[in-house]
Parts: C-alpha cells; structure tokens; sequence
C-alpha cells in the first residue's frame, strides 16, 4: 500500500473478533475506513454494527487489531485516543440532573488539564457546539428537562465539542424529527469538508446513502464495502434486507422503499398490524 | 452558579446557629450555657460534653453526606447510600469483633480505643466492600455489584447476630451501635471525623470530573479518556474510609446518607464537585439539627438520634415518592 494510500485512512481493523457475554458477535472483521469521508454503517438488527463501532472506539476488549490514524490503539494513551476520536453512543444513561452546559463542556475534558476551570478556547467550542445542534438556548436546563429528541441534540453536541478528528456516532438520528435530521446531515457535510472523519450507525437506510461510503454488514462480519452511489453496494443492500426494499433514485438521491411484493414469511402485513396495536 | 454559593453560605450559617444551640441544648438546659464562665460542672458539660457531641454528630453527618454522594455517583443510582457494597455490616461486624475481643466499650472516650474502634470499623467497611467486589467480579457491572451487596450485607449482618449470640456481654453496646447515637462522641472521635473528612473531601473533589463523565454512561466516560477501573477503585476506597470512619464513632445512621444529596439536587444542579461539598454540609446540618432534636423533644431523657433520623429521613422519601409522578424528573416526547 503506498503512503498516500495510507494517509487517507482514518481507521483500520484487521481481523478482528469480539464477543457480548458468551455469545462471538464480530466474526473476523477487516476494514479500512476512509479518512476525511463520511461512512455509515447498515445491516438487520443484530448483524454486530453497534459492536464493530464500540470496538473501533476503543471501549470493548477484542482481539486482532485496530489502527486509528495510524497509532494501533490499544497503545495510545486514554487522553490522546480522546482528543482525536469522540463517541456518541446509543440509549446510554444520561446525567438528569447536570445542565446543559455542563454536560457539553464534559467534552472538552479530554483537553483540559485535570482539574483546571475551562478555557476560553473551551468556552467557544461548548458555544459552537451548542449552536450547531441548536441547543444553544437551553443551555442552563438540565437534561432531565429536555424531551427525547433535545436531549440527543444535546448529547451529539458534546461529542462535537471534542472536535476530534474521527467522530463515531450509533445511532444519531433516535429521536430527531425530519427539520433536525436534514441539518445533522448539513452538519456531517460540513465536518467532512474540513476533513473530519465521520462514521454512523444508521437504521434509517435512505439517510445512510446520503454518506460517502457505506459499510454492510450481517452476522458479525462484512458483507460489503464500497460507494453509496454504486449499484453493486445497492445490490448488496438490496441482499442483506432478503430484497425487502429497493434503492431507486429520486431527485438526485437515493432513496430505499419497501417491496411492496414481499417474499412469504417473516413479518407479515398482519402480523405488523396486531404489533402496532398491541 | 449562585445557587450553589447561595446554598453553600446558608448550610454553613446554619451549621454554625445549630452548633451554639446545640451547646444549650441537654439534661441541665440552657443554664449550663449561662454558668459557663462560673461553674466548673457547667463549664465541663458545655467544653466536653454539648460542644464535642454537636460538632461530632455535624462531623459524621458531614462523612455520610459526602459518602451518600459519592455512591449515588458511582453506581449512577439516586437510592445508592452509603450502606451499600455491605459497608454498614462490615463495620458492625468490625465493631462487634473488637468489642468481643476486647472487651472495650463502644463509647469509650480515649482516643486509644477511638482509633482502635476506627480501625475495626474501616476495616470492616473495607473488607465487606473487597468482599463485594470479589463476588461482583469487579466494579464493571453496577447491577451484580449491588446484589453482591445486599448478599454481603445479609451474611456480614449474621455473623453480627452470631457475635452477640456467643458474647452476650457485647448486646448491650452492640444495641446502641446499630441505633446509631452521637451520645458519646468525644473530642478525640471529633479530631479523627474532622481529618479525615478533609482527607475524603479533597480526594472526591479531585475525582469528580469521573463521576460527571459517568453520569453520561460507562462508554462515554471511557470515550473521554477516563481510565474508569483505577478512579472508581479510589472512589470506592473514599466511599469505604467515609462510612467506616462515621460509623465507628456514631453507629449506624440512617437516612443521611440517602438524603443529603437528594436535598441538594432538590435545590441546585450542579456537577459533581459542588455536590459533594454541599451534600456533606447538608448531612452535618441534617445530622446536627437530628440530634439537637434527639436531646430536647423528651428532654431531660434523649431519644437516640438513629430512630429521630430514619423516621423524618423515611418520611422524606415517602414524600418524595408520592411527589414524584406530579412533577416528572425526565421528559420524554
């Protein structure tokens, strides 16, 4: 691989394996996640996304190894893995009772000294952040007072106000209404054009086709990586959800719709009808 | 911000008006209070009686105060108390072994066997906590380390029972002990809470930021470059000298612990450093104004300041409960 080839990858994992209690979820992964590109990461429930993203964050034990920008990360320091990668993880606890700022500027731990009050330089990311989301206002509630959907805009504001060079976010979008996921897609943009490396979970698949790249998986291992623009990833998709959706293009994006002619099995119409009302 | 140095300010003017009526405050009234400067008698129930106590029960309320937030940090629970990980029954056990062996009385006033009970009752409240985290298998599982707890507790709390069994001599002490009582906190027991609250206060205001950064959820806290194992075994190492330190000189008191943090939430919301520091004022002010309250309802009898703390502390909680559902702590869309 040359070395233009290597600088332009932000994360690398070789062959790696994890496992949740006694159950293997990751199954020998290997990838290389393009720097200063937006990669989202899709597949059915339970094929290991959430996972491979905890592993490549550094936060679940594991075995083979993974690289992120170019440092193997099982030897970066805590602090230093912190500065240049963030985490937004999914249904996590949430401190009820500290406010808003104080709850973005916990982003900014990684850079401050231990102990020492936050800089002006903190001061402004915090702001920065706070506006980004548009959670700028609420900044002296606490987030036991926020709904679902201001607490993740909150929440994904102090992961950028790591202003990490990697930014890993599983599920971004919970809770986020139309207007606010149409600007967290303007905001992903933005970061990759000052070269951020971005990489989501998502479940909304149409939302995922908006990234650069897309990583499919099932089972704990890859099934495919490659362009969201190139009809080979969405035949790939199209495979992975058993042909249930189809990508077709609309208005210059691609867009993933339910089949409407369904194999037999799985969920069926009535079935999806005693579950709502269930 | 100036909710938090306003509410500072009032539990410190408070802790200083209820330590001068606690001097007041005994089986010989305010008149001792007058005789001061006169009367021997009066001026040894004030110097070494009133004065040591007050400021004693101030002192433990302030250790469980501080260990009450901790814990409900640390396991990211707003019931954690400092009771939890089997701590309370590890220094029962302690206190009840020492007694047994060596036939000491637990309000003994010599700073000899003060530290002596200090020490049987830090150790206990350690070697329950290593034992819980033993069972729990580490600090990683909040869920498996309260159970090993609640196990621990139960097992310690027999082995207690056994004790008094086997040495009935001990009942007596044991009784009072387990009530809780600041009847006989001297100056020494006031000297040993005072260093090392400072100790625990200053190593929990240095730990703090872990316990923001937990309140965001394990996987973020570590995301932040927290190393979590190491500074939630000192946490729990702050959370054990506090407990066992208060509880070797006052017994088992209830309800502080719980209460003081919740009391402080109620009114101001703010990280971790700040409610350490106000959750310890408060449980002094709490555990001061307690036992005041203990000396003067049936004065010149006294109630013993654990029972006065459990019923107002329970009936805090109740009432806390039945508020709940008006006024929901999270808003969900």
């Amino acid at each position: 691989m040359s070395q233009r080839a290597i600088d332009s990858i932000a994360i690398q994992a070789h062959d790696v394996r994890a496992s949740l209690g006694h159950v293997q979820v990751l199954h020998g992964i290997h990838v290389n996640l393009a720097a200063a590109c937006w990669t989202s990461i899709v597949g059915p429930n339970g094929a290991g996304k959430s996972t491979l993203l905890k592993v490549l964050a550094g936060l679940l034990p594991h075995s083979g190894s993974v690289t992120l920008l170019g440092q193997a990360l099982g030897t970066l320091p805590g602090r230093v893995r912190a500065q240049q990668m963030a985490w937004l993880g999914q249904g996590e606890a949430s401190g009820d009772d500290l406010t808003v700022l104080d709850v973005v500027m916990l982003g900014r731990l990684p850079h401050q000294a231990w102990l020492a009050a936050p800089s002006a330089q903190d001061h402004a990311a915090v702001e920065q952040s706070l506006k980004a989301t548009q959670a700028w206002d609420w900044r002296g509630r606490t987030l036991g007072q926020l709904s679902g959907g201001e607490r993740q805009r909150v929440l994904l504001a102090r992961a950028l106000a790591v202003q990490a060079q990697v930014l890993l976010m599983d599920e971004p979008l919970a809770n986020l209404d139309p207007p606010h996921q149409a600007d967290w897609l303007q905001m992903v943009r933005e970061l990759v054009a000052q070269g951020k490396t971005v990489v989501s979970v998502l479940h909304e698949i149409s939302m995922a086709l908006h990234a650069q790249q897309m990583l499919i998986m099932d089972q704990g291992r890859v099934t495919h990586q490659g362009g969201c623009s190139e009809a080979a990833t969405h035949r790939a998709l199209e495979a992975v959800f058993e042909h249930r959706i189809t990508i077709h293009q609309l208005a210059s994006q691609w867009v993933a719709l339910p089949n409407a002619t369904q194999p037999s099995g799985g969920f069926r119409p009535q079935l999806v009808r005693a579950a709502r009302s269930g | 911000m100036r909710v938090v140095v306003a509410l500072g300010g009032g539990l410190l003017a408070a802790s200083v008006l209820l330590a001068l009526l606690g001097t007041g405050v005994g089986s010989s009234g305010l008149e001792s209070l007058t005789q001061v400067w006169r009367d021997p008698t009066a001026a040894q129930i004030v110097w070494d009686i009133r004065l040591p106590r007050t400021l004693g029960a101030w002192g433990a309320g302030a250790l469980l105060g501080l260990a009450g937030a901790v814990a409900q940090g640390l396991f990211r629970n707003p019931l954690a108390d400092p009771y939890l990980l089997g701590s309370a029954s590890g220094s029962s056990l302690g206190v009840a072994l020492a007694l047994a062996l060596f036939g000491a009385s637990p309000f003994a006033t010599h700073w000899l066997v003060r530290l002596g009970l200090t020490g049987a009752a830090f150790l206990g409240a350690v070697g329950a906590v290593l034992l819980t985290l033993i069972l729990a298998r580490g600090v990683q599982h909040t869920l498996r380390l309260l159970l090993a707890g609640v196990i621990v507790g139960v097992v310690l709390g027999a082995l207690v029972s056994l004790t008094m069994q086997v040495v009935p001599d001990v009942m007596q002490a044991m009784q009072a002990f387990m009530l809780g009582s600041t009847g006989f906190v001297g100056w020494s027991a006031c000297l040993l809470m005072a260093l090392v609250w400072l100790l625990c206060m200053l190593a929990a205001w240095m730990l703090s930021p872990v316990l923001d950064g937990l309140s965001l959820g394990e996987a973020t806290a570590i995301s932040l470059g927290l190393p979590l194992p190491q500074l939630r075994a000192a946490l729990i190492a702050v959370l054990a000298l506090a407990t066992g330190t208060a509880v070797a000189q006052t017994g088992l008191i209830a309800f502080v612990g719980l209460a003081a943090p919740h009391l402080v939430r109620s009114v101001a919301k703010t990280t971790h450093g700040n409610l350490i520091l106000l959750s310890s004022l408060m449980g002094g002010v709490l555990l001061m104004a307690a036992d005041i309250l203990a000396r003067w309802l049936i004065a010149p009898q006294e109630l013993p300041v654990g029972v006065l703390t459990a019923v107002l502390g329970g009936g805090y909680l109740l009432w806390l409960m039945h508020r709940g559902p008006t006024m929901p702590t999270r808003g969900t869309v």
